[in-house]
């Protein structure tokens, strides 16, 4: 496993993971650096990522698409903050809407990316931070909340049922 | 691939929320506490039972993370907790999900590479 720490901060609404990795900072760089490899791991194997765009110098900006198995596109976008080769990169990555232009709508996240190599091995850690609460709870809204309180539902009903 | 320690806290969580919803009059106070805001005397006036026994479903309550207790005056207000921890959590969670899928496609794209040479 090469996640080595996960650190959740609820007030400041951020997660931070670190990894470790059998390579040099410079090749873990381009996982991020040329859009052909990062298109290999953004997105999960059911939702692969395509770049269309990818710029990663200080207010340049990377745009993308995943397919769904269905074959729906959902768009996303980065807006470059930092990026100091082959050591940090901070950007914010937001939702597109069908033409792949940012969705003001929608929230956003800013990652903050640091590689630093030590012996024999790379470490990364990402900080991912919501805008604000407003941004995380949208996302919360669209997602894993739902499942919850269905499977909640669905739990009470059922001991209702048996109970009574 | 949840660490075994994160496993056996979920599955903890798991048993108390169960454990908590097992009871007819726990869910009875927790869907009253999701309508709004409770006093626990008046939630005892609500049940024939005694207001130590309804303190102590709203302790097994609280313990599932279901409902939690404020102070208001003299009053213990019971409040369900679907609130901003608990979602917060949950996004939080989202997050870390997301990037360790990534950190483990990353990781076997590396390994691809000592293969090659």
């Amino acid at each position: 496993m090469p996640v080595t720490d996960v650190n959740k901060d609820l007030d400041a609404l951020t997660m931070e993971i670190t990894a470790e990795f059998g390579a040099g900072a410079e090749r873990v760089w381009e996982m991020w650096s040329d859009p052909r490899q990062l298109e290999r791991w953004w997105g999960p194997p059911s939702y692969p990522a395509t770049f269309v765009d990818h710029d990663l110098s200080p207010g340049g900006r990377a745009a993308y698409f995943m397919t769904s198995p269905e074959g729906q596109k959902y768009h996303g976008w980065w807006r470059i903050e930092e990026a100091e080769p082959p050591r940090r990169l901070r950007f914010e990555d937001g939702f597109g809407d069908e033409e792949g232009k940012p969705n003001e709508e929608m929230p956003t996240t800013i990652a903050t990316v640091t590689i630093a190599e030590g012996d024999g091995a790379t470490t990364m850690s990402i900080e991912s931070r919501f805008g604000s609460r407003e941004e995380m709870e949208q996302v919360v809204e669209m997602g894993v909340e739902q499942g919850m309180v269905e499977a909640l539902g669905q739990i009470d009903a059922l001991l209702a049922g048996e109970g009574t | 691939m949840v660490a075994d320690k994160e496993e056996s806290r979920d599955e903890k969580a798991a048993d108390l929320l169960f454990g908590a919803l097992a009871d007819p009059t726990r869910r009875d106070i927790f869907r009253r506490a999701q309508a709004g805001r409770l006093s626990v005397s008046a939630l005892a006036r609500e049940y024939p039972i005694s207001l130590a026994a309804v303190q102590k479903h709203v302790a097994v309550l609280e313990r599932a993370e279901l409902v939690s207790k404020h102070r208001v005056g003299r009053e213990s207000i019971v409040r369900a907790e679907t609130d901003a921890l608990k979602r917060a959590h949950a996004a939080l969670d989202r997050l870390e999900s997301e990037w360790r899928g990534r950190i483990e496609r990353i990781d076997r794209i590396l390994d691809e590479d000592k293969g090659d040479s």
